[in-house]
């Protein structure tokens, strides 16, 4: 399986905002850990080591 | 003189004074220790004369290897020296990871069936050199032309091309030896090394340890208990607890960097950590006394070669790894079964020399891993940026609810023997069969009718043949392949040795890992891949 680069979540405004009001009323420090929290359970369920490669390459680019 | 640097646990090899011998020795091996120990007895038992030179006159008193991984064992039982260490040994089977005040999980390691031997034992090394040596004396009254020196220290080691010369000092004065070849298993600090000028390069881990060896009686759960960030009065980072034979607890502090070393050695402080660590599960504080306590730091690097000229390089004086994941001992009693078969085929004259340079292929692969695995393991519990300490308490706070973030958690992976996947002399794999026992793994032991497969894989090279067939010994570059025939394998042994196949052949090493195998019995390709291994014919094509 290859690295989904193309739209794929729909109501991407409502996620948008879901994953911002996460964050409300976090230091920055709570921030940080809560992103590290939520990258390892995203790696996790995607599994792939491939797509996650990817994933780290894109990220970077 | 030969002045002691440590307190011996025993007396193994008493010093005698004994005169220079005459003729040149094939081998002398430098250290007494676990891996010159068992590098002795296996050429010993193999026929090939070795002197082992010792300063000291028995294994040094204090904390340092405890624990034996299975292959270790497996080593140990081909050289006739594990059932003692199994005996006496302690096989850990529940382990409880902490962070902070709360439990994360719990596991139990149950332990994979078939084996002769467990995963691993705890045991104090001064008693698994014991249990060596008891094998060596066994061997010499057997006719093994095995000798160790006590007391009989190397001052200057001088490479004369074609042999090397030794100088040796004892109480009653010097004498010099030749050698053909010299194996220094000095341990870290290898004198031996330093006298060759060579460097031992790597990474030096900013943090101390303190180890305290407590002997305690009461009864108290037989755990390894792993700390995070424990919640113990000034107990550092990470705390460990592990059980040894007579009553022994080892227990590891991760005091940080900047300490004062007198301070934290004190024995009341000392006496308040463990109190704190002991009486967090019970609630009570057990009788007990500390048995020995020392701060250490530790390093990962290792000598960019193994070999120079005519002297090699096995076990810490080699390469040295954090003690997370048990992988100093254990690596090193890999080296000396790898270098053994082939200092023997060497000096018996059946193979060239070349043959040795691949101990240094090989081992140095093995070392790298090893460097590897502990680097990481050190990395998770001492973070060293931001952002690595966000992600290892991540990993902590998520696995104490969801299972998934628990293989993330390292305090050391526990040494395994490394694959020697695609290098020189090792293949065909015709079978297609399964991936733990393909070219270049080390046997898995399984069951068979009268006991261990293990058991039927004998001294030299080996050709098991599994199922029904033709099982006929092979004969290449001057060598025999012995046969072990197992007509009827069990299931686990099918499992691990024949996935879907009903017959197999495996070629296999004098130290026990595949070279090749087969669907069917091709005494041609067989007698190939036999002579491949001899003369490193991959790597040296025609001139073999």
């Amino acid at each position: 399986m290859a690295l989904m680069l193309d739209p794929n979540i729909t109501d991407p405004d409502g996620f948008y905002d879901e994953l911002l009001a996460a964050h409300d009323g976090l230091s920055a420090a709570e921030s940080a850990n809560f992103n590290a929290r939520l990258i390892l359970i995203l790696a996790n369920h995607i599994g792939d080591r491939e797509v996650l490669a990817a994933a780290l390459a894109a990220a970077n680019d | 003189m030969v002045d002691m640097r440590y307190s011996t646990e025993f007396t193994l090899y008493p010093y005698t004074k004994q005169a220079a011998p005459s003729d040149r020795q094939p081998v002398v091996i430098i250290g007494a220790g676990p891996i010159g120990l068992a590098l002795a007895l296996d050429l010993g038992q193999k026929g090939t004369p070795v002197l082992v030179l010792d300063d000291h006159e028995g294994p040094g008193q204090g904390s340092k290897a405890i624990c034996f991984s299975k292959r270790t064992l497996d080593i140990a039982h081909r050289l006739g020296a594990a059932a003692p260490m199994v005996d006496k040994g302690v096989v850990w089977q529940v382990g409880k990871v902490f962070h902070g005040q709360d439990k994360l999980f719990e596991f139990n390691l149950l332990p994979e069936e078939g084996h002769r031997n467990p995963a691993f034992i705890n045991l104090q090394q001064p008693l698994f050199e014991k249990y060596l040596h008891d094998a060596v004396v066994a061997a010499q009254s057997g006719g093994a032309p095995i000798k160790i020196r006590g007391r009989n220290r190397v001052t200057a080691i001088t490479d004369q091309g074609a042999f090397v010369t030794l100088d040796v000092q004892t109480p009653d004065g010097s004498y010099q030896l030749e050698a053909d070849y010299l194996v220094a298993c000095d341990g870290a600090r290898s004198p031996s090394r330093d006298m060759l000028g060579l460097s031992f390069d790597g990474r030096v881990f900013e943090d101390n340890f303190l180890i305290a060896d407590v002997r305690m009686k009461a009864d108290f759960p037989t755990e390894r208990w792993f700390w995070f960030q424990p919640p113990f009065e000034g107990a550092g980072q990470s705390a460990l607890l592990h059980k040894q034979p007579d009553d022994i607890w080892r227990i590891d502090f991760q005091l940080g960097w900047e300490i004062d070393r007198a301070h934290e050695l004190d024995p009341a402080r000392i006496r308040a950590r463990v109190d704190a660590m002991l009486s967090s599960q019970t609630g009570t504080i057990p009788d007990y006394e500390l048995a020995w306590t020392s701060i250490y730091t530790f390093q990962c690097r290792r000598m960019q070669d193994f070999r120079a000229g005519r002297v090699f390089f096995a076990g810490d004086a080699a390469h040295q790894v954090s003690p997370f994941g048990a992988r100093g001992a254990n690596s090193g009693l890999q080296d000396a079964e790898n270098l053994a078969w082939r200092l023997d085929l060497v000096c018996k004259g059946i193979a060239a020399p070349d043959l040795l340079d691949h101990y240094c292929t090989e081992r140095e692969f093995a070392a790298d891993e090893n460097i590897l695995n502990s680097s990481r393991a050190t990395d998770f519990m001492t973070p060293k940026t931001d952002v690595s300490r966000q992600f290892r308490d991540a990993v902590l706070h998520l696995a104490e609810r969801h299972a998934f973030a628990r293989p993330f958690v390292n305090s050391g992976r526990l040494s395994v023997p490394c694959i020697y996947d695609g290098f020189t002399g090792f293949g065909p794999d015709a079978l297609n069969g399964p991936a733990v026992t393909r070219p270049g793994a080390a046997c898995q032991d399984a069951p068979v009718a009268d006991g261990f497969l293990l058991d039927h894989v004998r001294a030299g090279f080996n050709l098991l043949v599994l199922g029904d067939g033709v099982a006929e010994p092979v004969t290449a570059a001057g060598v025999t392949a012995h046969i072990a025939h197992i007509p009827t394998p069990t299931p686990a042994l099918a499992a691990r040795y024949l996935g879907d196949h009903r017959r197999a052949v495996y070629l296999i090493r004098p130290d026990q890992h595949v070279i090749a195998r087969w669907s069917d019995f091709d005494a041609n390709s067989i007698a190939n891949a036999l002579r491949a291994t001899i003369r490193q014919e991959a790597a040296h094509g025609a001139d073999a």
